[in-house]
């Protein structure tokens, strides 16, 4: 062995690791707490819905229709009140929120994983392969999506798949653009060069060096990627070109009740209230990610 | 019969050139830049080559195209007399191992120190996890650094000990040339000369061979039994350390020196009193490429390109060294 010295300054290593110095900012951050808890809430009541709802939410009842909700003189037996077909609102409400959330993970999921699969690809080769990425995601960029999801949705007809598939097909963008910046930075650092000289494959630098690296990036893409889902099938659906009736959606929900908005405005308000207060929560779980854990990459 | 004595260099560069495409400003043009200029260089089993020159003289790239990373645009790299290429890529790691700069990026700060060092070992399937977590053990008494600090991640050490991770993970595999890029020159005055002796003990331990790069020749003259001076993508002047002083003889060692001697040790490039600043190297000047600088440089200087000349035991490219050239002979 070398007659080495032990590093005087080695009394140091006392710190915290990674691992609690993100926990110590996670649970020291409101916003990432409030946005995380009031997101787990409607997942938690997206799951349980069948438990919850006090009523069957397709089930109409013409001689109860447009009760008021409890608060401006309604009756228990229906909290929230009815629609114009006389099904209960709040347990729509209820099932709107497994539509909103199946849409906004299972699309955000999609199009993740097609921009990650560019933009890291891109941002690693570079070259003819970011050259090719690059063209990609400006043709994207140039379509808009709204009107890109109307074409689609008004030839192949709506209904919950084709919404997803279509919003999981054009939401990628920002995954490519994002995930080519952070992949090209961390490329560039030397333990991306000492793994190569090791003779690393390069699945394996990508796996266990680029990614964890980039991870940060991507969850806080995903969160904002999930909100704009929610929101688009919210149009899609107001435009009566998104999810079809009777399925309880909330953007739906608000274009039923907007012929009425003059004189109940309940029906439309109580929708774009939990629709404002899931975009709202997810976004501010985004934000607090990006400033939890942006911080460790810079040394 | 050469018993013992290899014959071949354990590692050479022949006639390498290395040209980088680059893009000036968003709309620019594509323009060629030689960081390598036809470089021939022999690194022999058991010495330290110090290779010193100023930032952007190509340096790097030269370490890059030894450890396979890049390859050249032209000219060949020679493992113990084999073609660089042939080589299988797992085969060259093993023999060939860096030692980075920064050691604030060269660890990966999601992995705890542990796996960092014990990567190669995985990477080669050397050993079960057990006896991989031995290794990383033994390399860590080796580099001075208690086995406690196997569970730590890197953003709880200071920058010396960064630096002695990256030579564990370096050495780990036991290989035979060890490639250091500016080992010390991001680390603390007082820290960079306790990595530096552990370098030096490391060699005669493992008998390694080093190619030592450095932008500062006291680092380098501290280590090395050869120096190799870079100037603009060429090596201009390869001498024994130990002639340093006495005996080199191009204009850009002796202003290196200069710098050196001034009492200075800053973590910085090296102040070479040169006066006008390093040429950009998209756009060499012509003939010798130092001319623009050198106070010694005559109209020949800027028209030809001076050829390498044996001096010592090692060569020159000057024309005040070179008995042939014109001006001298007027002289
Ligand atoms: N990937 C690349 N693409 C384009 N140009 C490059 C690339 N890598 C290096 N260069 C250029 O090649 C030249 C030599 O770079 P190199 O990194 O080898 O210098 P160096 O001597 O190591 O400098 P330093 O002391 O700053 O590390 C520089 O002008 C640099 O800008
Ligand atoms: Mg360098």
């Amino acid at each position: 062995m070398a007659n080495t010295t032990v590093d005087p300054l080695l009394e140091d290593i006392t710190g915290p690791t990674p691992g609690q110095m993100l926990r110590r900012r996670v649970f020291g951050h409101q916003g990432l707490i409030i946005g995380a808890v009031v997101v787990a809430v409607l997942l938690v009541i997206a799951l349980l819905a069948p438990v919850l709802a006090p009523h069957d939410p397709y089930v109409q009842n013409l001689a109860m229709r447009m009760k008021p909700p409890v608060f401006l003189g309604g009756t228990w037996e229906h909290p929230l009140g009815t629609d114009h077909l006389g099904r209960d609102y709040l347990s729509r409400l209820i099932y709107g929120a497994r539509v909103s959330l199946l849409i906004g993970v299972v699309a955000a999921t999609i199009s993740g994983a097609i921009g990650t699969a560019m933009g890291v690809a891109a941002g690693y080769f570079g070259g003819r392969v970011d050259a090719v990425v690059t063209f990609l995601v400006n043709v994207r960029l140039a379509m808009p999506v709204v009107l890109v999801a109307l074409a689609v949705v008004a030839i192949l007809g709506g209904s919950l798949t084709v919404v997803i598939v279509v919003l999981g097909l054009l939401l990628w963008d920002r995954f490519a653009v994002v995930m080519r910046a952070s992949t090209r930075q961390v490329r560039r650092r030397e333990y991306v060069a000492a793994a190569q000289a090791i003779g690393a494959s390069t699945p394996r630098i990508l796996l266990t060096e680029i990614m964890p690296n980039v991870l940060n990036n991507l969850i806080v893409v995903v969160t904002l990627e999930m909100a704009h889902a929610i929101l688009l099938e919210a149009t899609l659906s107001f435009l009566g070109l998104g999810v079809q009736p009777p399925t309880p959606s909330w953007g739906l929900m608000v274009s039923e009740g907007k012929n009425m908005m003059l004189f109940e405005p309940w029906l439309v308000l109580i929708p774009g209230a939990v629709l404002f207060v899931l975009v709202l929560a997810i976004n501010l779980m985004g934000d607090g990610l990006r400033d939890v854990t942006a911080p460790e990459n810079r040394s | 019969m050469f018993d013992g004595v290899s014959a071949a260099p354990a590692l050479e560069l022949k006639g390498v050139t290395k040209t980088y495409t680059v893009k000036q400003g968003l709309m620019g043009k594509r323009k060629p830049l030689t960081a390598l200029r036809d470089v021939s260089l022999k690194l022999e089993q058991g010495e330290v080559l110090g290779l010193v020159g100023e930032s952007g003289c190509g340096k790097s790239t030269l370490a890059k195209i030894l450890l396979g990373l890049e390859a050249p645009t032209s000219g060949d790299v020679l493992v113990d007399g084999e073609r660089l290429g042939q080589q299988d890529r797992l085969a060259l790691a093993r023999r060939i191992q860096p030692i980075f700069q920064d050691p604030y990026s060269s660890l990966n700060p999601r992995k705890s120190i542990a796996d960092i060092i014990s990567l190669p070992l995985r990477v080669h399937g050397i050993g079960d996890s057990a006896s991989q977590q031995k290794a990383v053990r033994e390399m860590l008494d080796v580099v001075g650094l208690p086995s406690r600090v196997m569970n730590t991640y890197p953003s709880q050490m200071s920058g010396g000990q960064r630096q002695r991770v990256a030579i564990a993970r370096a050495l780990i595999m036991k290989p035979e040339i060890v490639i250091c890029d500016e080992p010390t020159s991001a680390l603390d005055v007082s820290v960079q000369s306790q990595i530096l002796n552990l370098l030096g003990e490391l060699r005669a331990e493992f008998g390694l061979t080093y190619l030592f790069i450095s932008h500062n020749l006291a680092v380098v003259e501290h280590l090395a039994t050869r120096v190799a001076v870079m100037y603009l993508g060429r090596i201009v002047e390869e001498v024994n350390a130990s002639d340093l002083f006495e005996a080199s003889a191009h204009p850009y060692t002796q202003a290196l020196l200069q710098s050196v001697l001034t009492p200075d040790p800053g973590l910085g490039v090296p102040d070479t009193h040169l006066g006008m600043a390093y040429p950009n190297p998209i756009d060499p000047p012509s003939g010798c490429a130092f001319h623009p600088r050198c106070a010694h440089a005559t109209d020949l200087c800027s028209t030809r390109a001076p050829r390498p000349v044996q001096h010592r035991d090692g060569h020159v490219e000057c024309h005040l060294i070179d008995p042939e050239t014109p001006m001298f002979q007027e002289d």
